[in-house]
C-alpha cells in the first residue's frame, strides 16, 4: 500500500513546482464542476484564466488588483510562519480605508504633496489598530486571534456602511451611501497612462523585496519562522511570543490597512459600501500559494488577480455568480495543501496489508 | 520444554536503517527475561513488534507453538500479551478507571470495572483510587494504572518497557514486589532495560541486544555487573579519575523561590534555594515530572520571576529573559534536544544562532552574519565530533547523540560563567555520554559553575562534586556527593515523598 | 442554609428570562413569540456548535464550519424546492455537509495539511460552490416545514406555542444534545473518541484507530452543520440569499469555545446567541437605545458574581457594590437620555458579543486548558 515517509529535506525544485501543479489540479477540477453545472468547462476555463492575458486593458487591471493582493499577503506571511493566524485582514483593509479615506475627505479641496503620504499613514495606522484588538486580546486574555479577527471583519464592515451613511455621506449625494469622490491630490498618481495603473503598484513592488531582505537576512524573519517551526526553541532562544503577536498582526494590519487606503484613493475613488471585495481573504490564498515567500507572492498574487478579472468577466459572459471566484479559490487552497505533502513526505509503496 | 513466546529470524528496517536483524528469542512460562541493550540497540522496536504496534519485514512469532500475527495491540491482547510503556500510553484528563477501560477488550460496567480495579490493586500491592483523573497521579502512581491495566486481561506475558526509569528507589523495591509475585504465578515478564544491578537482581535469563542483533545471552545472576556492561556496549569501559574540588566565589544564587505551575498538570516549585560557585558541578536528582522542567525554565529565563529572585554574579537577573541573561554569561541546554533545544527543521547553521547571537555576536542591528554564523556552528561540530554532513543539515537528521554534543558544544564554546544543563546524556549513546560528561567536568575545571539535572544518579555520582534531590518541587539541602552513598540519596528522595503522602491526607 | 442556594448559572438563566420577560412587555411585544423565535434563532447555531464540538473532542480543529453550512443550507433548500420532501431535503443538507467535511478530513488526515488552513479553504469554497449552484433558487419561498401538531396541546395558551408546536427540527437538536451527551459520557465508543483527542499517541499504542475515528467525527460534525445551515434556510429565514449564513459558523466554534467542550453548556451558548441577535433586531425594529444591550450584559454579569460570591466563591459581596451601580446607571441613562444609533452599530451586536465571551472564556488560561481536548489541532502522523 502506499505509505508517507517523512523526509529529511526537501529538494528545491519541489517548492517551486508544488504551486504549479496546484493551479494545474485546480483547472482540472474546475472544469470539471462547470461540466457538471451545465457550463461549457472550456469555455470557462478560457474565459476565467486565459483572456485577461490577452486584453491589453485586463493587462493592466492585473497589476491594479494584484497590488492590494501582494501587499496583504507579504504582510500575512510573517504571522502564518509563526504560527499568527491573522484571518481578519479585509476588516484591516475596510478600517485603513476608512481612516486613510477620512483624512483625505477632512482636508478635501486642500492641495499639498502632503497629502497622499499623511493619508497612507492614517490608513495604516488604522489597519493596525484594528488588527491590535484581536493582538491585545490575544496577549492579555488569550483569545484566539482566528476567531476574533474574523469577527472584527463583519463589524468592519457594518462601521464602513455606518459611516457611508452617516458622518462621511456625500452631502450632495442624494443620500445615496457613499462618500465624496476624493480630491485630485488625495488621489494617487497613475504611472501608465491610460490606465488605472497608480503608484501603490511600485510600493507594493518595493515592499517585496524589503520583505524578502527581512525574512531571510533579518532576526525578525528568522524568528518569525522559529516560533512557527520550534515555539518551545523559540522561547529558550528569547523570542518574546507577545511581543512577535503584536509585531507580526500589526504588520499584516498595517499592510492590509495601506492597500485599503490604496484601493480608495486609487480605482475606487471615493469610500463605498461595496469597497471590499474580499481581497483580505484571496490574500490568505496568495500567502500560501507563493509559499509564504515574498518573491513567490508577487507571482502568485498576479494569479489570482487573474482570477479575479476572469471571475468579473465569466459573470457577464456565463452568467457565473461573483462569488464563484471563491469556488476557485478554495479549490486551489484544497489543491496547494493536498500536493504540499509531497514537500513533507515522500511517497512509497510498502509491502503487506495493515490497519 | 516448549517456549510461552518464540520469535524466530525476525527483522525489521526503516529506511536506512536496520533496527532488528534476524532475532531469535525463547520465553518461557514463570521467567523475567531481560532484553538488555544500549539505547538505539533495538530493544524498543522488538517489544514493539510483539505488541503488534509494528509490522515485521521478516521472520515469525509463536505464541505456546501456534503462529502469532498480531495485526495490532488488539490481537497481541488476546493472546494474551500485555504491555507497560516506557512513556506511559495514558490519558492525564481521564480518570483511572476511564484509562484502565480503554485498555480492554470488553470492559465491564463502571461499579463492575472500579471493584475489580480495587481487587487486582490490593492483590499486588498496588493501591489505586478509580476515580481520580490521571493527570493528578504521580508517576510511579501512574504507573501502576498502567500495571493493574495490563493485569485486569490476565496477560501470559508483560511486556516492561524501562519500567524504573522514572521510579524513586522505594518504588522500584514495591514493583520488584509485584513482579516476582506474578512471576510465581506462571507469567512470563519481558523486562526491557539498561540498568545493570536491575536486571542482575530480577531477571532468570538476559539476551543482550547490539545494533539490532542478538549478540549473547547469559543467566544474570551469574554475571557482574561490569561483565553485562561491556556485553552490552561491546568494549571495555573507562572509569574518569576523581577530581579535587575546591569551590570559587559564588556565581548564581536562587533565593527563597517560589513559582506555581501554569500548567493543570505541572509542578509548583516551593521555597527553592540554591547556591552555585565558580569550578562547582551541583548535580540535581530525582525522577522526572518533579519540577525539574519548571526549575530548568526558571534559570534559564523562559519562565520570569521576581527580579531578586535569581542572582547572577551579585546582579538581580530574574525578570530577565533568555536573551539577557546570556549576554550576562548563564546558559543552559534544555532537556528536550528536538523542539526546545535546537529546531528541528532548521539546520545546524541556523540553530547554532539559536542561542549564539549574543555572546557570539552574530548580529549587526539585527541584521545576520551568515559567515560568522556558519563559523560557529563549524566550530561546534568540529571540537564536539558532531557527525553530520554539515551545518546545512537539518537538526532532526542527527542521531540523538549527535545532536546533544552540538547542543552541549554550543553552550561550551560560549564559554559560559554558568551552565545549567537538564539530563545531559538522557537517550544518548555511552560514547557521546563519555564525551558530553568530560566536557562538562573540563568546564567547570576551567571555572564555570555547572548544574546538572538528571534522572541518572550514577552519572551525579561520576560528575557532580553537590548534589541535592528536587522532590515534588521541593529542594532538599545540599550535600558534598563524596559524604553520600546511593542508599542515603535513595532515602532522600524517597523521605521527601513519604512527607508529601502525608501532606495530601 | 441548604434551602435557597442558588447555582451561579441557574441564576443568570433565571433573570435572562426575567429580563427578557420585562423588555418584551416594555416593548408591545409578546414574550412567548419573543421566546420562540430566539428558539428558532438559537437551532442552527446549536446544531453546527455540537458538531463542532465533537469533532474537536477528536483532536480536530475544523474552521470550516461556515462552508459546511453554507452548502447544509443550500443543499437542503434545492432537494425540498424539487421534492417538496423536507426529510429529504435534511438529509441532502447532511450529507452535503459531511461530504464537505471529508474533502477537509482526507486533507489533513489523511496528507496531514495544515488545519487552519484547510478550515479555511473549506469556508471559501462553500461559500463559492453555495453561490454557485444556488444561483437560480434566490427569491424563491421553500415549502413549510413539518411542525409538531398535537390536537388540543399544541392550541393550549403559553404552553402550545413555547413547547409543543415547534419544527420538528428544534425538537431534534434536542434529542441530538441528548443523543451526543450519552455517546461521549456513557458510552465506549464515546470514551475512544475523547481518548483520541486527549492523546493520539496513547490512544494509537493502545491499538485505536485514530485516523478512522477522527475522519468518523468530521463526518459527523460536518452532517450536523449541514443541518444547521438547512435550519437557516428553510426555518429560520426561509429563504436563499448568498453568504446568507453571514459568520453563523465561525459564531459557532466561538460557542463550543463558550461552553468549555462540554455539551449543556454549548446548547446553553447557542441560546445566548440567539437571544443577543433576536434582541438586537427587536431593538432596532423598537427604536430603542441599544445601552439597553449594555444594561442586560452588565445585569448578567453581576447577578452571576454576585451568586458566586453568595456561595462562597469569587469576590466578597461587597465589592460588588460598583458593579451594581453601574448596572443601575447605565439603566438610568437608558430611560432618561436614550442615545439613537444608527441601525449598522445594533447589528454588529452578535459579533462584538462573540468576541467578549472567548475573551471572558479564554481568559482563566489554567481552566481553558483543563477543558480543551489536549490533541485539538496537533497533527497525528501514524508511525510505520
Amino acid at each position: 500500500m502506499l505509505a508517507l515517509e517523512p523526509r529529511l529535506s526537501t529538494p528545491g525544485w519541489l517548492h517551486a513546482a508544488t504551486p504549479v501543479l496546484a493551479i494545474a489540479l485546480t483547472m482540472l477540477a474546475g472544469g470539471a464542476l462547470f461540466a457538471a453545472l451545465g457550463k461549457n468547462p472550456v469555455e470557462a476555463i478560457r474565459v476565467i484564466f486565459w483572456d485577461p492575458l490577452i486584453d491589453p486593458f485586463s493587462r493592466s487591471e492585473l497589476l491594479v488588483k494584484a497590488a492590494p493582493l501582494a501587499m496583504i499577503a507579504l504582510g500575512l506571511a510573517f504571522g502564518f510562519r509563526a504560527g499568527i493566524w491573522n484571518i481578519g485582514a479585509e476588516g484591516q483593509f475596510i478600517v485603513g480605508a476608512i481612516t486613510g479615506g477620512a483624512v483625505g475627505l477632512a482636508f478635501y479641496g486642500t492641495p499639498g504633496l502632503w497629502l497622499l503620504p499623511l493619508m497612507a499613514l492614517a490608513g495604516a495606522a488604522g489597519g493596525a489598530a484594528w488588527a491590535m484588538i484581536p493582538a491585545i486580546l490575544k496577549i492579555r486574555f488569550n483569545a484566539n486571534e482566528i476567531l476574533v479577527s474574523l469577527m472584527l471583519v463583519y463589524v468592519a464592515e457594518l462601521l464602513l456602511s455606518a459611516l457611508v451613511s452617516g458622518p462621511l455621506r456625500d452631502p450632495d449625494g442624494f443620500n445615496f451611501p457613499e462618500s465624496r469622490q476624493f480630491h485630485d491630490s488625495a488621489t494617487l498618481p497613475i504611472f501608465w497612462p491610460g490606465t488605472r495603473a497608480h503608484v501603490g503598484i511600485l510600493i507594493a513592488l518595493g515592499l517585496g523585496v524589503a520583505a524578502a531582505v527581512m525574512l531571510h537576512r533579518h532576526v525578525f524573519g528568522y524568528h518569525a519562522n522559529l516560533l512557527g517551526s520550534a515555539p518551545r526553541a523559540a522561547a529558550f532562544g528569547g523570542v518574546r511570543v507577545h511581543v512577535m503577536t503584536a509585531v507580526c498582526l500589526g504588520l499584516s494590519g498595517g499592510l492590509a490597512g495601506l492597500a485599503g487606503l490604496f484601493e480608495a484613493a486609487g480605482p475606487v475613488g471615493q469610500l463605498v459600501p461595496s469597497l471590499p471585495v474580499g481581497y483580505g481573504f484571496t490574500a490568505i490564498i496568495v500567502a500560501f500559494l507563493g509559499r509564504l515567500e515574498p518573491l513567490g507572492i508577487l507571482l502568485a498574487s498576479l494569479v489570482m488577480a487573474l482570477t479575479y478579472i476572469g471571475g468579473e468577466t465569466a459573470q457577464f459572459t456565463l452568467q457565473i455568480p461573483a462569488a464563484a471566484i471563491w469556488v476557485f479559490q478554495g479549490m486551489l487552497l484544497f489543491a496547494l495543501l493536498a500536493v504540499d505533502v509531497l514537500t513533507r513526505y515522500r511517497l512509497r509503496w510498502r509491502r503487506g496489508v495493515r490497519a | 520444554m516448549s517456549a510461552l513466546l518464540s520469535i524466530q529470524g525476525l527483522t525489521k528496517t526503516y529506511p536506512g536503517v536496520l533496527v532488528n536483524q534476524d532475532i531469535h528469542l525463547e520465553v518461557e512460562p514463570g521467567e523475567i527475561h531481560a532484553i538488555l541493550g544500549e539505547n538505539g540497540a533495538g530493544k524498543s522496536t522488538l517489544v514493539k513488534t510483539i505488541y503488534g504496534l509494528v509490522m515485521p519485514d521478516a521472520g515469525r512469532m509463536l505464541v505456546n507453538g501456534v503462529e502469532y500475527q498480531p495485526r495490532g495491540p488488539k490481537d497481541a491482547r488476546a493472546a494474551g500479551i500485555g504491555m507497560v510503556f516506557q512513556h506511559f500510553s495514558l490519558f492525564e484528563a481521564l480518570s483511572v478507571a476511564e484509562n484502565i477501560a480503554l485498555g480492554m477488550a470488553k470492559p465491564p460496567g463502571r461499579v463492575e470495572l472500579a471493584r475489580r480495579i480495587r481487587d487486582v490493586a490490593n492483590a499486588y500491592g498496588l493501591p489505586l483510587d478509580p476515580d481520580r483523573l490521571v493527570g493528578d497521579l504521580s508517576v510511579g502512581e501512574r504507573q501502576r494504572v498502567e500495571i493493574v491495566r495490563c493485569l485486569l486481561q490476565n496477560p501470559r506475558i508483560l511486556i516492561m518497557d524501562e519500567p524504573t526509569s522514572v521510579l524513586t528507589p522505594q518504588e522500584v523495591a514495591a514493583l520488584f514486589t509485584t513482579l516476582r509475585k506474578l512471576r510465581d504465578e506462571g507469567v512470563a515478564i519481558l523486562y526491557i532495560s539498561h540498568k545493570l544491578e536491575e536486571i542482575r537482581a530480577l531477571c532468570n535469563r538476559a539476551t543482550i541486544l547490539r545494533s539490532g542483533r542478538v549478540v549473547d545471552a547469559c543467566r544474570p545472576a551469574e554475571k557482574t555487573a561490569r561483565q553485562l556492561a561491556e556485553m552490552m556496549i561491546g568494549i571495555e569501559l573507562l572509569r574518569p579519575l576523581p577530581r579535587l574540588f575546591t569551590p570559587g566565589d559564588t556565581l548564581l544564587r536562587v533565593l527563597h523561590l517560589t513559582v506555581p505551575s501554569d500548567d493543570a498538570f505541572g509542578t509548583t516549585l516551593r521555597k527553592i534555594e540554591l547556591e552555585l560557585r565558580a569550578g562547582e558541578v551541583l548535580g540535581i536528582a530525582g525522577v522526572a515530572g518533579n519540577g525539574q522542567e519548571e526549575l530548568a525554565r526558571v534559570l534559564s529565563g523562559e519562565t520570569r520571576v521576581n527580579a531578586a529572585k535569581v542572582m547572577l554574579d551579585g546582579q538581580r537577573i530574574g525578570h530577565m529573559g533568555p536573551s539577557r541573561r546570556r549576554r550576562l554569561g548563564l546558559l543552559s541546554a534544555p532537556e528536550e534536544r528536538l523542539g526546545h533545544a535546537a529546531a528541528p527543521d532548521m539546520n545546524l547553521a541556523e540553530n547554532a544562532f539559536l542561542t549564539g547571537r549574543k555572546r557570539q555576536r552574530l548580529d549587526y542591528r539585527g541584521f545576520i552574519k551568515s559567515a560568522s554564523t556558519a563559523n560557529f556552528a563549524r566550530a561546534v561540530v568540529r571540537k564536539f565530533d558532531v557527525r553530520t554532513p554539515g551545518i546545512a543539515t537539518p537538526a532532526r537528521a542527527l542521531s540523538g547523540g549527535n545532536l546533544q554534543k552540538f547542543v552541549i558544544g554550543r553552550e561550551i564554546l560560549q564559554r559560559p560563567r554558568v551552565l545549567v544543563v537538564n539530563q545531559p546524556t538522557w537517550g544518548v549513546d555511552a560514547h557521546a555520554a563519555a564525551t558530553i560528561r568530560a566536557a562538562l567536568r573540563d568546564l567547570a575545571a576551567a571555572g564555570t559553575g555547572v548544574l546538572v539535572i538528571s534522572q541518572d544518579l550514577d552519572e551525579l555520582m561520576e560528575i557532580a562534586d553537590t548534589f541535592a534531590v528536587l522532590e515534588g518541587g521541593r529542594l532538599s539541602k545540599v550535600h558534598r556527593t563524596r559524604s553520600l552513598t546511593i542508599d542515603e540519596i535513595g532515602l532522600m528522595m524517597g523521605g521527601a515523598a513519604r512527607e508529601r503522602s502525608f501532606a495530601r491526607a | 442554609m441548604s434551602g435557597l442556594r442558588l447555582s451561579p448559572g441557574a441564576a443568570v438563566t433565571l433573570t435572562a428570562i426575567l429580563a427578557l420577560v420585562v423588555f418584551s412587555l416594555a416593548a408591545g411585544l409578546d414574550p412567548v413569540l419573543l421566546t420562540v423565535s430566539i428558539m428558532v434563532a438559537a437551532m442552527p447555531l446549536m446544531l453546527a456548535a455540537l458538531g463542532e464540538m465533537v469533532v474537536e473532542k477528536s483532536g480536530v480543529l475544523n474552521l470550516g464550519v461556515e462552508g459546511m453550512m453554507i452548502i447544509g443550507a443550500i443543499a437542503g433548500f434545492a432537494i425540498a424546492v424539487e421534492s417538496g420532501s423536507a426529510l429529504l431535503a435534511l438529509v441532502a443538507a447532511a450529507l452535503a455537509g459531511a461530504a464537505l467535511a471529508l474533502v477537509f478530513g482526507v486533507l489533513t488526515q489523511v496528507l496531514l495539511a495544515n488545519q487552519v488552513a484547510t478550515g479555511l479553504a473549506l469556508t471559501l469554497f462553500g461559500l463559492g460552490l453555495a453561490a454557485l449552484i444556488g444561483q437560480p433558487y434566490s427569491g424563491i419561498k421553500p415549502p413549510p416545514f413539518p411542525r409538531l401538531d398535537i390536537p388540543l396541546l399544541s392550541d393550549l395558551p403559553v404552553v402550545g406555542p413555547l413547547l409543543l408546536s415547534h419544527d420538528l427540527l428544534l425538537y431534534f437538536s434536542f434529542a441530538l444534545l441528548a443523543a451526543i451527551w450519552v455517546f461521549l459520557y456513557r458510552s465506549r465508543g464515546g470514551l475512544v473518541l475523547r481518548a483520541v483527542g486527549e492523546s493520539h499517541d496513547a490512544a494509537h499504542a493502545l491499538g485505536y484507530r485514530v485516523i478512522p475515528i477522527r475522519l468518523a467525527a468530521i463526518a459527523f460534525g460536518g452532517a450536523c452543520a449541514g443541518l444547521g445551515g438547512a435550519a437557516l434556510s428553510l426555518i429560520r429565514v426561509p429563504q436563499w440569499t448568498e453568504s446568507m449564513t453571514a459568520g453563523a459558523g465561525w459564531i459557532a466554534l466561538a460557542i463550543v469555545v463558550f461552553g468549555g467542550w462540554r455539551p449543556v453548556r454549548v446548547a446553553l451558548g447557542a441560546y445566548l446567541f440567539g437571544g443577543v441577535t433576536i434582541l438586537q433586531l427587536n431593538l432596532q425594529a423598537a427604536g430603542l437605545t441599544p445601552l439597553w444591550l449594555l444594561v442586560l450584559a452588565l445585569l448578567l454579569f453581576a447577578v452571576h458574581s454576585t451568586a458566586r460570591a453568595l456561595a462562597g466563591a469569587g469576590a466578597h459581596i461587597r465589592a460588588l457594590f460598583p458593579l451594581w451601580l453601574a448596572t443601575a446607571g447605565a439603566a438610568a441613562a437608558a430611560v432618561y437620555s436614550p442615545i439613537a444609533i444608527q441601525a449598522q452599530y445594533l447589528s454588529m451586536a452578535p459579533y462584538i458579543c462573540t468576541i467578549v465571551v472567548l475573551v471572558v472564556m479564554s481568559a482563566d488560561r489554567l481552566r481553558a486548558s483543563l477543558n480543551a481536548p489536549a490533541a485539538l489541532g496537533r497533527v497525528f502522523h501514524r508511525p510505520a
